[in-house]
């Protein structure tokens, strides 16, 4: 019998994650809450300032809010794996370690896009933004992405760390800057997408967390190996 | 060891003659005048930072593909001279900013990736002291360390790609010939200064593991028969 190829592994371990989730949902059900919370914290902050504050301060919010619910949601990601030796029981299967890191930055994409139902119409009805079917879209589209570009490095510092001492304290250390740039392109995109693109700017910046994106999921896939055989 | 403090005093004399060029017989620059003289500084430790951190992305690899203590080590000793001049860099840049710009910083690309760039580099130096075993060590500070060169690109590029305050990159045609000088000087004697740097942490680095390895086998040997 042949063996399957890193897609049809990654899959496999994608569809495993996910349904572990599904039996659980408490991952889901508690990053989506933490995620509604900060967007209340945040209009809280800005709140008296008036309502063109909240409207101008909205797209930034929401990826915040996007970035530390995706944060506590990568750190969930390998948890499961350190209970009675399951990520030594992942690797003797006869599997590539990349695909070990595709189909759990799959699911990891998957539960981050999880989130923008809820998170969306929060911000609109919060922050008093109303977005066009069109801008609906546009942030989608964006949230897609932006989710990919964060959930790629997220995966394999989520294993980096994982059975270190103070893994809570180092996961956000490493992480945090190397999701700048990401956070950076999808904050002025969305900022875009609410309040007007009058120099047609948004292309370019979604070109760069596209850009972005190829660059996290090639070089993590590749790097994952040497993190994963250490962690085991 | 003679070769090693080579570098040093190469690089302390080298930086006494361009800063002293710099300070005299360089023009001060038409606008900014004599504020503009920190650049024989920044600019140089600019350069070498980025350059430190492109051989500090080598070593990793080199760490990774061989799997030896020595890239290791050296990798170890490039990440910690690339962050000391980091702090230098950011340092001369407000330094710099504050009478030019009137301001000590502002989120610009510039400014922002080279920040990045320090936090980056200091946590996988912080991530190196959660972790006992060697060899898994040296594994994640390659990976971290070749994931964290992401950024070094986009502190030289950004700043042509992105329209932002800092001014871009000047070239040899576009100034002075006694600007140039002090400052070419000045880029040799930090690469001499930051070879010796880097040389001396790595060789604290390899007595701290031979000591390591001579105290641990009868300690390991005793929980082992506990």
């Amino acid at each position: 019998m042949s063996r399957p190829g890193l897609a049809r592994q990654s899959l496999a371990i994608l569809g495993k994650d996910l349904a572990l989730e599904w039996r659980n949902r408490a991952r889901v059900v508690a990053v989506v809450l933490f995620g509604v919370l900060v967007l209340l914290l945040f209009s809280l902050a800005f709140g008296d300032k008036g309502t063109q504050v909240l409207q101008v301060t909205a797209g930034g919010c929401l990826v915040i809010a996007l970035f530390l619910s995706s944060t506590l949601s990568l750190q969930e990601s390998f948890r499961t794996e350190d209970h009675d030796d399951a990520l030594e029981g992942l690797l003797l299967l006869p599997t590539e370690p990349a695909s070990i890191f595709y189909g759990k930055a799959l699911a990891n994409t998957f539960f981050l896009v999880a989130l923008a139902p809820v998170l969306i119409p929060v911000t609109t009805l919060i922050y008093q933004v109303s977005l066009g079917p069109t801008q609906v879209l546009q942030i989608a589209g964006l949230w897609l992405a932006a989710a990919a570009g964060l959930a790629a490095p997220g995966t394999l510092y989520a294993g980096l760390t994982t059975r270190l001492k103070s893994q809570d304290v180092l996961m956000p250390l490493l992480l945090f800057p190397l999701e700048v740039p990401v956070l950076l392109a999808t904050v002025k995109a969305f900022g875009l997408v609410f309040d007007g693109d009058p120099m047609g700017q948004l292309s370019s910046w979604t070109q760069l967390i596209v850009a972005f994106d190829v660059i996290y999921w090639c070089l993590c896939g590749v790097l994952f190996r040497f993190v994963v055989e250490e962690a085991a | 060891m003679k070769k090693m403090h080579a570098f040093g005093l190469v690089g302390l004399a080298l930086i006494i003659v361009g800063s002293i060029y710099g300070l005299t017989a360089s023009p001060p620059e038409r606008h900014m005048g004599d504020v503009s003289r920190i650049l024989y500084v920044h600019v140089p430790t600019a350069w070498n930072c980025l350059l430190i951190y492109l051989f500090a992305f080598g070593f990793a690899i080199a760490s990774l593909w061989t799997g030896k203590q020595r890239w290791d080590i050296a990798t170890t000793a490039a990440i910690e001279t690339g962050v000391v001049l980091n702090i230098l860099l950011l340092g001369t840049g407000m330094i710099f900013a504050k009478p030019t710009w009137g301001i000590w910083w502002d989120w610009d690309v510039r400014l922002t990736t080279s920040l990045i760039a320090l936090i980056f580099y200091a946590a996988i130096l912080a991530l190196r002291t959660f972790i006992d075993d060697p060899n898994r060590r040296a594994t994640l500070t390659a990976v971290t360390c070749i994931i964290s060169f992401v950024d070094v690109p986009l502190i030289y590029f950004g700043v042509r790609w992105w329209r932002s305050l800092h001014q871009i990159q000047s070239s040899p045609e576009t100034m002075a010939e006694t600007m140039v000088f002090p400052m070419r000087v000045n880029a040799f004697a930090v690469l001499f200064i930051s070879i010796w740097f880097m040389l001396l942490r790595a060789r604290i680095e390899r007595s701290k593991l031979e000591s390591d390895e001579v105290v641990e086998p009868p300690v390991r040997r005793a929980m082992a028969t506990a």
